[in-house]
């Protein structure tokens, strides 16, 4: 019945291709660990794109109960901790994968640095790379303020000041990201949110696309 | 083609007039949302009334001491109370001094004799920050500024508190 499915459509479409090319094509045996055990250094980039699945996930489930509003956030928050059957587990999820994810990041990251995978011709990906950093930093450093709770609130508080000791800029970016000059309130809140759910998860698929894409062209690193 | 009759192709023409109105629609597109994005940091920052401190300024001592109350906040949409210290004292000079709390290093909370170690001065337990009486930073520890200074006036004999701004400012 699938194949059927599959079969009339690729008839009038031709879609064999199009999957072959994004999925059909041989890992190198120096990258895959059931030749070479050391080879699982190069799971790392693969598991942080995993956890990033699990946040988005997990993530856009959230928003289900999530309000970001300063009278009703934390209770929106608790709300779906303790009275939303399994809202424990993903809330748990997304918490504990956004520590995970920078850790798998941060793995990654080793990896390519000590293995010289970033050299030519891979230096835009590199590149591309400490993107990607900064946008997962972004997003650890907007989400952690949406419970708005005490260690929420002082956290961006300080998070804010450090903002504020960027040279020339700092004052008004501070201000661009809290929504006024001088409370940490109802604006700030909602900003972080708008950021952490669809600015810096849009930045991140761009980035991602380009990271793949620039995978694909250019191929794994040899090996050592 | 001659040098000097440089024709535009029907190509290039067709490039430019696309790549030209495709610009001036995206840049319409995007001119409110960014302006509305930036509100925030174009906005005059209002100027509040002093308030009463609730401290007659006959009981200000020379020892600084932490005072407590409460002003009326707007926040965008959102209008509360919220509370607001300072640390009041008479200096040398009798004239009163009125410190924000908050660290000029990474925005703690400071304590006058926060620490026993080191006495006769303003000490942030999170990075170790002091200041002396004055509210000047002492040099070497992380704070990188004196405290903020309220400013403050005095009505049929009550403390009345303002703004804190930058030492200097105030
Ligand atoms: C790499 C991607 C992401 C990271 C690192 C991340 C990180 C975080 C962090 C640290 C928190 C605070 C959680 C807590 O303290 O319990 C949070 C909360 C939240 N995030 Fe994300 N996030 C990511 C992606 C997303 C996406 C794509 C969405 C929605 C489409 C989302 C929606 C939310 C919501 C609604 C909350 C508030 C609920 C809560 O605090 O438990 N996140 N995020
Ligand atoms: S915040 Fe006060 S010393 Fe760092």
């Amino acid at each position: 019945m699938l194949q059927k499915i599959y079969d009339w459509i690729d008839d009038r479409v031709d879609i064999t291709p199009i999957w072959r090319d994004i999925a059909d094509h041989e890992v190198p045996e120096h990258v895959n660990p059931a030749h070479h055990f050391s080879a699982f250094v190069y799971c790392f980039g693969g598991l942080t794109f995993f956890v990033v699945v699990i946040q988005i996930l997990s993530g856009m489930f959230l928003t289900m109960y999530y309000v970001p509003d300063i009278e009703n956030a934390w209770r929106s928050v608790y709300y779906l901790q303790t009275e939303v059957a399994h809202g424990q587990i993903v809330r748990g999820m997304h918490h504990w994968g956004a520590s995970v994810v920078i850790v798998m990041l941060l793995l990654h990251t080793l990896r390519v640095f000590f293995q010289g995978a970033y050299k030519k011709p891979r230096e835009l990906n590199w590149m591309v790379g400490v993107l990607l950093f900064f946008v997962m930093l972004g997003l650890g450093f907007t989400g952690y303020l949406l419970p708005w709770d005490n260690k929420a609130y002082f956290a961006t508080q300080v998070g804010l000041e450090i903002a504020e000791q960027v040279p020339f800029i700092g004052v008004q970016l501070k201000t661009l990201l809290a929504g006024d000059a001088s409370i940490v309130g109802a604006q700030t809140l909602t900003r972080f949110f708008a950021i952490h759910v669809f600015f810096l998860p849009a930045a991140l698929f761009g980035l991602l696309a380009a990271h793949f894409i620039l995978i694909r062209r250019q191929g794994i690193s040899g090996p050592l | 083609m001659s040098e000097k009759k440089q024709q535009v192709s029907r190509r290039q023409f067709l490039n430019y007039t696309l790549t030209g109105v495709g610009g001036f629609m995206a840049a319409g597109l995007l001119v409110s949302p960014l302006r509305m994005a930036i509100d925030p940091v174009l906005q005059k920052s209002t100027h509040g009334d002093l308030a009463n401190v609730s401290l007659a300024v006959g009981d200000i001592t020379t020892e600084p001491t932490r005072v407590d109350w409460k002003i009326d906040q707007v926040d965008g949409w959102y209008e509360s109370q919220v509370s607001k210290s300072a640390w009041v004292f008479k200096d040398e000079n009798d004239e009163i001094q009125a410190f924000s709390p908050v660290c000029k290093h990474l925005g703690c909370v400071v304590s006058w004799e926060g620490s026993e170690d080191f006495p006769n001065e303003f000490y942030c337990p999170c990075h170790d920050g002091r200041y002396y009486k004055d509210g000047t930073n002492v040099p070497g520890t992380p704070p990188l500024a004196p405290l903020d200074v309220f400013e403050r006036e005095v009505r049929d004999g009550m403390l009345f508190l303002g703004e804190a701004k930058p030492k200097g400012e105030a």
